[in-house]
């Protein structure tokens, strides 16, 4: 059997097709579920492996990005999902998708931590190619110092923690999955290698226990070297790393459904 | 009207400390305007909350719903509680009746934290800035109320006092009206059609008049509406479609030629689809958009629309509504195609304008262009369609007048391409809800702009909310692939009147208005069936599918309801509360629009050789040139839209490995698992047009078709569209040069074997002070679309590899009139060039052979500011750097080097090709015009290095940086 994705959809959500691809292309079986429709049966979250979030706009953003999604989801969906995740499922979210995890608070996974998204430095929409530097957190999905090219798309992706110690925490904790990096892969806050100043130049974020992950830019925008901006020369690499860190998410679940 | 009751104010501001660029725009537009007391200037948002909650409740909503936990400070002030004094704040909000969404979510949130509110509970939003230090409030309202508001659809108040809920209308109740009419003589018609905004021409009123007499009654209200809806020149095309009489003169005003047209569009751009007709058109001319194969089983469907003058008095608005326009047309086309991506054109004036040479009534072009930015960024972001492709043009004569184009193009299954009612089919309306906004779009459009248009058109602005949309789309591609409808039309100009006589054209349909959903009550019958209202569609269902479709629809919270029936009367019969308002027979209603012939009088002017200066400093051009608003780098407005949303851009607006490279025409894909994709490309030369209409028409249609074939587009498979933007063509000249300019879209198609699909004018772009009327310049925007076999083989802009090839294709002729360079160097009006029908066919046949056998490395077109600036992007787009020699360019060596550098012949192209492909390609080419003129160099000091040579003669020499700088200058 092949791994099971469960695909949430709302008003909105826009990114939906092409995540459903990379999952596909990395050998899931992907099935998409308004959650209007997961409200009637919240029980259904428990019958995947992968949970995932997509990107969009959900409900336009209105009152701050994912934040009315969020509000749903921390309502009515949290116990399922809490549970699908304490049974040894991944849930994971993708810019909007990543903002509702953690405007809910399933991210990022320490007790205290207040940490947001907002917007961007520009405080404009920021749609370009970025690179995300994985850290050692990240190592079971994606080896660490991994470069994955990814889509930013966004406006309100900057990654803002309370405080200093927050970000310490949020490091010593393990919190830290993918961090914006230079041309010479190194992390870094400047424009517009980090597209947003996010504190830590954090772009996305994994929970201690390795299975709740989200990330702010679009690794699924980037399957093939054509989606490239320079189409496959050098710079950006030729386009697998994306694929292998769909394939790192979903590899607990095809593991064991080799064994069968 | 009920007086509202104080309510709860939450308001919002990021923490002090927090960088605030809203806060610190809104500081530079007061300082801008002379409000120069002010040291800073904090943003904020903010929500007024019914009276009767509880403190508690209201603490709940702000950190639970409103506030952000990290960055925010929450004030809540209670019902009547005014600020202390101290610093002072405005407050913007929309003015009463405007649609605003955010408030509406908000409603919708509250309920999930099981507040309880009734439909009269009010929940309203608005925007803050508090200013430090004290402030005249008179002094503050009114410079503030043009810094920072919209005066058309926002209110601009202090934020010191009691800010009260707008009044909900009391409903209003409307009854069968008549309206006489039988008994007026002419003017007394021209008075009924100018005070009930129905912009027709007495003939035409004549005409209706005669149909009542016959009829033996006075028209209603609502007929006449309907009347005016249907016969506007918006949705008729009344010029275009109609009887002209051409007088084309010669430069000293002799009688060149005359031609008379009973149907000028059919005769000219019609025609050479016609004569084409290419068995991979689908669909052409008869749906909301146009139709081509990508696939035996896929088609591409295909519209840019024109949002003009609503853009014109809400850039915001205006431009938003219009992508959310064009999205609706591919959703109505056919039985509906999945939009994938999106196009916009903007034409405004030119920047950096004093204020105090604007005239009256008119927004900053400045404003005008961030606005429309922002709307397309807004409204196309939230769709999730990728705005793909586009330009902006800056010229004086668009500051009174702004042009917005917005395209979009979408996939379609080849069994959906067809629809047809049938009677006893459902009249639904899906999506939003009818509300005041938009009443007489149709006819609004269809009047020159005037200095007032800003106080008394306010109800014509639409205000859009695109998660309705996207919510439509969504429920709109499940039913199409469930087969739950029959046929499907968007509400667009004209709303109901238009979409619901459009679908029962051929049968009947009855309706019942008072079951139209509405935002509010107070509308009277008539306004409901014009409203242009948003993100609403129409759709035929057949009764026996509507649970399943109503089941899908309540799934997915959108409103669908029965609105009335089509049935087989031949008449569209139209009932308030059971009593009928309104019946009017189709066939009077579509084919009795009185046809005028119009006159057109076209005048050559006196056009001579370009005189290109002998001596010039190139680098000097080259710089202005980089920096002009038509070559100067429009990436800082790409990066603001999502180009890549859906996964499948893949060949992006701006290239290479850091993104600045500009590209020619995009390529996306509509799915990924396939390898085929749409090339989309665009061109628009209304400098061009100015002096020779029908050579600026063809240069533009030239280069959209440039663009595709050099993103990799099959030439012999290629869509155009025509949107011509006009003056008032009620005047000879300006339909003069319409007519010219409708004659080379029938030529250039013709030559090119490009038929076009589908189109759509906007006429009476003038703008008019005291008696003073000054049309826009003619423009044609030129938009092509082809089928890509295998978007592998696509090439872009930057150049690749060292020591590869760079060729010249397509001669260099020495015609500059209308060009970037001329325009720079003040040379006086000269001769436009022509594209030669003969040759382009062959060099767009040769490219795409090379492009396809995977020999071109790289590729640009030459456009505005010819091969020097194309060689320049090309550098800017890559890693390398380049050497070329002007003189070597066929059709160079007799020309100046400023001529052969900056001429804008169209139909050429720089190529970069490894030296192995040399003999293949001059092979495929044969006699056609090609030559290699350059190599690309390896970096110099870290970067590419562009060197321009004319034979022996060192021209210039920069580096990748500088050209940067030049290219970003003013962004």
């Amino acid at each position: 059997m092949k791994p099971r994705v469960l695909q949430l959809f709302a008003a909105g959500v826009n990114c939906d097709r092409e995540l459903a691809y990379a999952f596909e292309l990395a050998g899931a079986e992907v099935q998409h579920m308004h959650v209007h429709a997961l409200l009637e049966k919240p029980e259904l979250v428990r019958e995947c492996d992968l949970f995932a979030i997509p990107g969009g706009f959900t409900y336009g953003d209105d009152l701050g990005a994912g934040r009315i999604l969020a509000l749903e989801v921390a309502t009515h969906l949290k116990e399922p999902l809490e549970q699908l995740h304490e049974a040894g499922g991944t849930l994971f979210g993708v810019c909007n998708g990543f903002q509702v995890l953690v405007k809910t608070g399933l991210l990022p996974g320490i007790d205290d931590a207040r940490v947001s998204l907002t917007w961007n430095d520009t405080h404009r929409f920021e749609c370009r190619w970025s690179r995300l530097l994985a850290d050692p957190a990240l190592d079971a999905i994606l080896p660490a110092g991994t470069i994955l090219p990814a889509g930013t798309a966004h406006a309100e992706g900057k990654f803002v923690v309370e405080s200093e110690e927050t970000l310490q925490r949020l490091e010593q904790a393990g919190c830290v999955a993918l961090r914006y990096a230079n041309e010479q892969g190194e992390a870094t806050r400047d424009y517009p290698h980090c597209p947003n100043g996010s504190d830590g130049a954090i772009a996305g974020l994994i929970h201690p226990s390795g299975r709740i992950l989200g990330l702010m830019p679009h690794p699924e925008r980037c399957l093939s070297p054509q989606h490239l901006p320079d189409r496959g020369l050098a710079h950006w690499g030729d386009g697998a790393a994306a694929l292998d860190f769909f394939r790192g998410m979903l590899a607990p679940y095809a593991a064991a459904s080799t064994t069968i | 009207m009920s007086v509202p009751s104080p309510a709860w104010r939450v308001e919002l501001e990021l923490d002090a400390g927090r960088p605030d660029p809203v806060g610190d725009a809104a500081h530079a537009a007061l300082l801008d305007r002379g409000l120069d007391r002010v040291p800073a200037v904090r943003s904020g948002r903010g929500y007024l909350l019914p009276g009767h909650l509880e403190r508690p409740q209201v603490e709940r909503i702000a950190s639970e719903l409103l506030a952000d936990p990290v960055t925010e400070t929450t004030r809540i002030l209670a019902p009547g509680e005014t600020p202390e004094a101290g610093a002072s704040t405005l407050v913007v909000r929309r003015l009463p009746g405007v649609a605003d969404p955010e408030a509406d979510s908000t409603r919708n949130a509250l309920r999930l934290l099981d507040v309880a509110l009734t439909e009269s509970d009010p929940v309203q939003c608005y925007r803050t800035y508090r200013l430090e230090g004290a402030i005249d409030g008179e002094q503050l309202v009114e410079i503030g109320s043009r810094a920072l508001a919209n005066p058309t659809i926002e209110q601009t108040v202090l934020g010191d006092y009691p800010v009260l809920p707008h009044p909900v209308p009391d409903p209003r109740p409307s009854t069968r009206t008549e309206v006489a009419m039988l008994e007026l003589d002419d003017d007394g018609l021209a008075t009924l059609s100018r005070e009930r905004s129905m912009a027709l021409s007495v003939l035409e009123m004549r005409a209706i008049q005669q149909h009542y007499q016959e009829e033996g009654r006075e028209p209603t209200d609502i007929e006449l509406e309907t009347i005016a809806q249907t016969w506007s020149e918006h949705c008729k095309h009344k010029t275009l479609t109609g009887p002209v009489r051409l007088i084309e003169k010669d430069e000293r005003g002799e009688l060149l030629r005359e031609r008379n047209f009973d149907n000028l569009l059919k005769e000219t751009v019609f025609e050479a689809t016609r004569k084409l007709s290419p068995e991979w058109c689908w669909s052409v001319f008869r749906d909301n958009a146009g139709v081509i194969a990508m696939t035996d089983d896929i088609g591409l469907a295909i519209k840019v629309e024109t949002h003009n003058h609503p853009s014109a008095l809400d850039p915001y608005g205006g431009a938003g509504t219009g992508i959310g326009g064009v999205i609706r047309d591919i959703l109505g086309t056919g039985l509906g195609a999945r939009p994938f991506a999106a196009t916009d054109v903007f034409c405004v004036g030119p920047e950096g304008m004093d204020r105090d040479d604007l005239p009256p009534g008119t927004l900053h072009p400045d404003r005008v262009l961030s606005g429309v930015i922002a709307g397309v960024r807004d409204y196309g972001n939230r769709m999730g369609i990728p705005t793909v492709s586009g330009t902006v043009v800056r010229h004086p004569g668009y500051v009174g007048n702004p042009l917005v184009y917005a395209g979009c193009v979408g996939e379609i299954p080849r069994d959906k391409v067809d629809k047809e009612v049938l009677p006893g089919d459902l009249v639904v309306a899906l999506g939003g809800r009818t509300g005041r906004d938009g009443i007489h779009g149709a006819t609004f459009s269809s009047e020159a702009l005037h200095e007032e248009s800003d106080t008394v058109d306010a109800t014509a602005v639409q205000i859009g909310d695109p998660i309705t949309e996207k919510k439509v789309l969504d429920v709109q591609m499940i039913a199409r692939d469930r087969g739950l409808y029959r046929a499907v039309t968007d509400c667009g100009a004209g709303g109901f009147s238009s979409a619901v006589g459009e679908m029962g054209e051929e049968c009947g349909a009855e309706v019942d208005l008072e079951t139209a959903p509405l935002k509010y009550p107070g509308l009277s019958y008539w306004e409901i069936w014009i409203s242009e209202a948003q993100e609403r569609m129409v759709l035929a269902v057949p009764p026996e599918h509507r649970e399943e479709l109503f089941a899908l629809c309540a799934l997915h919270d959108v409103e669908a309801t029965v609105i009335g029936t089509f049935n087989d009367s031949g008449r569209l019969t139209l009932r308030w509360h059971g009593e009928v308002v309104g019946d009017l027979p189709m066939e009077f209603l579509h084919g009795s629009v009185p046809q005028p012939v119009r006159e057109a009088e076209s005048q050559r002017l006196p056009l001579g050789d370009t005189a290109w200066p002998e001596e010039a400093d190139l680098r000097a051009l080259l710089e202005a040139a980089l920096a002009h608003p038509s070559i100067a780098s429009k990436e800082w407005v790409v990066r603001q839209y999502d180009h890549e949303v859906q996964g499948g851009t893949v060949v992006k607006p701006y290239q290479g490995a850091r993104g600045h490279g500009p590209g020619d025409g995009t390529v996306v894909k509509p799915r990924p698992e396939l390898k085929q994709g749409a090339a989309i490309g665009c061109g628009i030369a209304p400098s061009m047009a100015l002096l020779d209409p029908y050579a600026g028409t063809a240069c533009a249609i030239d280069e959209a078709m440039r663009n595709v074939v050099a993103a990799g587009g099959n030439p012999h498979r290629t869509a155009l569209l025509d949107n011509f933007c006009w003056g008032d063509c009620r005047k000879p000249d300006r339909l003069g040069s319409l007519v010219r300019a409708a004659e080379a879209c029938h030529d250039a198609a013709l030559a090119y074997g490009a038929p076009f699909v589908s189109g759509k004018d906007s006429l009476n772009n003038e703008f008019r002070v005291g008696d003073e009327e000054t049309p826009i310049p003619p423009t044609l925007l030129a938009t092509a679309m082809a089928p890509v076999n295998n978007t592998a083989y696509c090439p872009t802009t930057p150049l690749k590899k060292p020591g590869n090839l760079l060729l010249a294709v397509g001669t260099t002729f020495a015609d500059g009139g209308g060009s970037v360079a001329a325009e720079l160097l003040g040379l006086p009006d000269s001769r436009v060039p022509l594209p030669d029908f003969a040759v382009a066919p062959g060099v767009f046949d040769a490219m795409h052979q090379c492009i396809q056998a995977g020999w071109v490395a790289s590729c640009h077109d030459l456009a505005e500011g010819g091969l020097v600036v194309a060689a320049a992007e090309m550098v800017l787009g890559g890693e390398y750097g380049a050497r070329l020699d002007l003189a070597r360019a066929p059709g160079a060596a007799e020309l100046s080097p400023l001529a052969a550098g900056f001429s804008e012949t169209p139909t050429r192209f720089l190529i970069e090709i490894a030296p192995e492909h040399l003999d293949e390609v001059l092979g495929v080419f044969r006699t056609l015009p090609i030559a290699p003129i350059g190599e690309v160099l390896e970096q110099e000091g870290g970067q590419g290095i562009l060197e321009l040579r004319h034979g022996d003669q060192s021209l210039a020499r920069a580096t990748h940086s500088e050209l940067l700088r030049w290219n970003r200058a003013a962004s």
